[in-house]
């Protein structure tokens, strides 16, 4: 153990060594903030689509191999996308410092997704190519992501799975050796790689072992069980992060030529979600509050493969794998009576005769089927629920039903495929899922908005980068199943670390502050200061009851579907709960200790923000597309109606202070490939 | 899916820090529904707690699905609570019966230090897979994933060992303290894959080394940690590593 301890030490000065010697000396001056005037340029290149990535990385200055050494990049968060960045900057040379609030990166939510990772391989040789996986993407998406962005993300999908095969990812096999597929939602072809039903989790260790490759080497130092508090300008760019030690309370500082959040989605805003307790908005949320755009904050997406509810105990809401609709079959009763007597407990599923059961999506959308984009499967099932057609006690919950697989496949094949989701699902309901069908309602499960970011992936902050669910730029109004880990991979290890090399090569090696410099000394105050006050009200209401409180109120109003006085109404009520936050919350315990609660609070806090700001965000966008459904704006068949003469456009919102309206600009979306339909997968 | 509610008495570890000594608290859980998670029930229990003023107990947990590997907690002497191939976060309360008295405790190991209450620290875990538990590839620079065939068997049985999630529940479970399982599974799952044959040799001796210098101790087969893993990871794999490892000495000592 001495050994190790003396090894690891010698390898920190060394890496320290390397870091600190080029930082400017900057004279003590004031906090002069020269601000950075607010512009959206997403830097499109000019060209032809397909080759729009290849002519702008050859564009795209370099840095030398020889320089590389002497900048230093902060990745905060370690889930796919910032592992695959964190260790792939580190191969190239750079020195990393990568953040996160779990007590390994290993840990990262992205572990949680089960089905799989698209890529354009066609290896099934059905017709699948790059401009196909990049055109349901867009389509997918209902129109809202931004063309050039989406191609780059089909084309570097196919790097990805070689990379991951060569890291030793076991992914699902065919006997001759070579990869399976499945197919997913709102795609016509079998372009879905897996590794059983952990396919996330197959996937970051995969990352987190490169990460761990270069941690070995000293390239990567990694702060485990530390968040960030809050992101420091120096001249209006991203020149480090505060962050709190969570087990010591220590607040500390840290600079870089660079800051790249990779910190994920605000699904927890919602306070039920299939997000991991931790999840929070916290750190996009303190950038855009220092400048940064938030682009589509309302576009939210509902899964519709979740357990129902069970109780106001619930702490977070866990999903099935919607690679169960490849073989489930959804339905109810046709008759509300019929699930009356289902609810009470009277009936069983499987007594119901076929002739009484209504399979809504394949009734509805005959040529898709149960693998309609996730936003209409969800859609639907509340709509039949809320016809008082539910089958749990709750009344809101439907049928996923594999006994049509079982007897066409047997039980057995079925238990190779989704084995370990029955398993799941039989712990957390106490049912056996090959026995009756399971039952399904949908749940908020990932957010398409995030920071606004550029082609380069950086945000209008220069130097500000934003990765995987953490920026807005690919998923449009919904994201497809299976397309979270593409584009987290491929931002991590394919995009940015291309793209960031610009911005280093541009500013140069000296542009990166010390520590002591009065901007971090501010922010830390800051930072300080917020703690304090969450630590003093001495209140009588427990951080948890307020983000439960919350995520009700966003839930009901903006959640599955919203409309105009929902909307309003909310944007009222918030700020009288987060004036009740200040007034009257309770964290018990101090700073300088572990305090799950004070962690709890500072994360609450800024959902009672954020929260606000993604109704502002549903009420101006008077259409409806993908996850973000109007009750105003629909087709006579109930279908999302959208309004491309007005509100083809990314919004962004520029925060103008405590209180104050924020400032909505947009960046106008251009479909030069894809042709605007309305969708259909009827 | 509704049963009836439970009440129950909780022994559970209360820590400050590292440096302090710790002991047990009781504390009563009313009302318990069978359909709560354990840890939900631990949720609604430590509301109480900060509404009497006083501080929740410390726990770690995540995703709350059971492959994190984040919790970590000791029910009733068993690592994850004693329910084949189920996490903590995972159990049920319908598994307990009314007036039951449970004992929480935290992981305890000389290599796992504990942080406060039922948290612990498994860096030592990290810095094993720092030692060797990867294959040296470098973004980009990788053939075709089509390019190298893997044969479907051993691909299935990589992914058995993949499929550990890092709890540490098999280190809780050993007398020994014995991170065998944990390492085996990370050297089963890349010496059975083509990907890992270059480094095989070199990542068998070096993670062995490592779990050592970390102060894990042996294995001697009681085989408890397969009994507790969440994962319900083999202990072949345990027998796979060894040969691994002897393959490695070998190789070494004839080269």
């Amino acid at each position: 153990m001495a050994a190790k301890k003396k090894t690891a030490a010698a390898k920190a000065k060394a890496a320290k060594k390397t870091t600190t010697q080029k930082t400017t000396q900057r004279a003590a001056k004031k906090v002069s903030q020269k601000k950075v005037p607010f512009k959206l340029d997403s830097a499109i290149p000019a060209g032809a689509m397909g080759e729009k990535w290849d002519k702008h990385r050859f564009n795209l200055k370099l840095v030398n191999p020889a320089n590389k050494r002497k900048y230093e990049v902060i990745v905060v968060g370690s889930g796919l996308a910032g592992a695959s960045a964190a260790a792939t900057l580190a191969e190239l040379g750079y020195n990393v410092k990568c953040f996160c609030y779990q007590d390994s990166p290993r840990r990262a939510h992205s572990i949680a997704a089960q089905g799989g990772i698209n890529a354009a391989k066609n290896y099934q040789n059905d017709g699948d190519s790059v401009f196909r996986l990049f055109h349901d993407t867009v389509k997918g998406g209902d129109y809202r992501s931004r063309e050039a962005n989406v191609y780059r993300l089909a084309q570097v999908s196919v790097d990805i799975i070689d990379q991951c095969a060569a890291q030793g990812v076991p992914f699902a096999r065919e006997y001759g050796g070579l990869l399976a597929n499945r197919s997913f939602g709102g795609a016509q072809v079998s372009r879905t790689f897996y590794a059983r039903g952990q396919t996330g989790q197959q996937l970051l260790l995969g990352a987190y072992s490169s990460l761990n490759r270069q941690i070995g080497l000293g390239k990567v130092k990694m702060h485990t069980r530390t968040e960030m508090l809050d992101v420091v300008l120096v001249d209006g760019h991203a020149k480090g992060i505060v962050v709190r030690d969570m087990v010591t309370g220590k607040i500390s500082r840290h600079s870089a030529h660079a800051v790249v959040l990779a910190t994920g989605g605000y699904g927890n805003a919602y306070f039920l979600s299939t997000n991991a307790m931790g999840c929070n908005v916290t750190a996009t949320y303190r950038a855009y509050k220092r400048g940064a755009a938030f682009s589509n904050p309302c576009f939210t997406q509902i899964h519709p493969t979740c357990i129902p509810v069970s109780g106001d105990h619930q702490s977070k809401l866990t999903l099935m794998s919607e690679s169960l609709r490849n073989d489930g079959r959804v339905w109810v009763p046709k008759d509300k009576k019929i699930a009356a007597k289902i609810r009470s407990g009277e009936l069983n599923p499987n007594d119901i005769d076929d002739k009484d059961r209504d399979y809504f999506l394949e009734r509805k959308y005959p040529s898709f089927g149960n693998l309609v984009p996730r936003d209409v499967a969800s859609r639907n099932a509340k709509e039949v629920c809320d016809e008082g057609r539910g089958v749990v006690p709750s009344g809101l919950g439907v049928y996923l039903d594999f006994a049509d697989a079982i007897k066409r496949m047997g039980e057995n094949t079925v238990r190779e495929r989704y084995g370990n989701l029955f398993n799941m699902y039989e712990k957390i309901t106490g049912s056996n899922a090959y026995k009756n069908p399971m039952t399904i309602y949908p749940a908020v499960h990932y957010t398409m908005g995030g920071l606004w970011v550029d082609y380069n992936l950086m945000s209008n902050l220069p130097g500000l980068f934003a990765i995987g669910e953490a920026n807005f730029s690919d998923h449009g109004a919904n994201r497809l199943g299976a397309s979270a880990l593409m584009q987290g991979l491929a931002d991590g290890y394919f995009v940015l670390p291309y793209t960031i090399g610009q911005y280093l090569a541009n500013v140069g090696i000296d542009d990166r502050p010390n520590d002591d410099d009065p901007a971090f000394s501010a922010v830390q105050q800051e930072v300080e200061t917020r703690i304090n006050n969450l630590l003093s009200i001495n209140g009588d209401r427990t951080p948890t009851s307020f983000h439960r409180e919350l995520g009700k109120i966003i839930w009901d109003n903006c959640g599955m579907s919203r409309n105009k006085k929902g909307l309003e109404e909310a944007i009222q009520i918030i700020p009288k709960l987060r004036k009740e936050f200040w007034q009257n919350l309770s964290v018990p315990g101090e700073n300088a200790a572990l305090n799950q609660s004070l962690e709890h609070a500072g994360r609450v806090a800024d959902f009672l923000e954020f929260g606000e700001l993604m109704c502002r965000d549903a009420l101006q966008r008077e259409e409806s597309c993908g996850g973000h459904f109007r009750e105003e704006h629909q087709t006579p068949e109930g279908e999302a109606k959208r309004n491309d003469a007005k509100f083809s456009f990314v919004s962004a919102w520029e925060y103008q202070g405590e209180n104050k309206i924020p400032k909505l600009h947009k960046e106008t979306l251009a479909y030069e490939e894809v042709k605007m339909t309305q969708r259909s997968y009827k | 899916m509704s049963g009836k509610a439970m009440n129950l008495t909780l022994r559970i570890w209360r820590q400050d820090d590292a440096e302090d000594s710790g002991r047990f608290e009781t504390h009563e859980a009313i009302d318990v529904s069978p359909d709560m998670s354990f840890l939900e029930m631990l949720d609604v229990v430590n509301e109480g707690i900060i509404a009497d003023g006083n501080e929740p107990i410390a726990f770690d947990s995540d995703c709350r699905e059971g492959i994190c590997g984040t919790c970590s907690m000791v029910i009733n002497g068993v690592p994850h609570g004693g329910q084949q191939g189920t996490t903590a976060c995972q159990l049920h309360m319908r598994q307990f019966s009314d007036s039951d008295t449970i004992t929480i405790e935290p992981w305890r190991a000389t290599a796992f230090p504990v942080q406060r209450d039922l948290i612990v620290d498994r860096s030592s875990f990290d810095r094993i897979q720092q030692a060797g538990g990867f294959i040296s590839v470098r973004t980009g620079s990788v053939p075709d994933a089509n390019a190298t065939p893997v044969p479907k068997e051993d691909s299935d049985l990589a992914m058995d060992a993949a499929q550990c999630i890092g709890c540490g529940a098999c280190v809780a479970a050993c007398k020994n303290a014995s991170a065998m399982l944990f390492v085996a599974a990370k050297v089963s799952h890349l010496s059975l894959v083509p990907q890992g044959q270059p480094e095989r040799e070199r990542r068998a001796l070096s993670m062995v080394q490592q779990m050592d210098d970390e102060g894990f101790g042996n294995c001697t087969v009681t085989g408890s940690c397969e009994a507790v893993c969440p994962k319900e990871i083999s202990l072949d794999f345990i027998t796979r590593m060894n040969r691994e490892y002897g393959r490695a000495i070998l190789k070494k000592s004839c080269s």
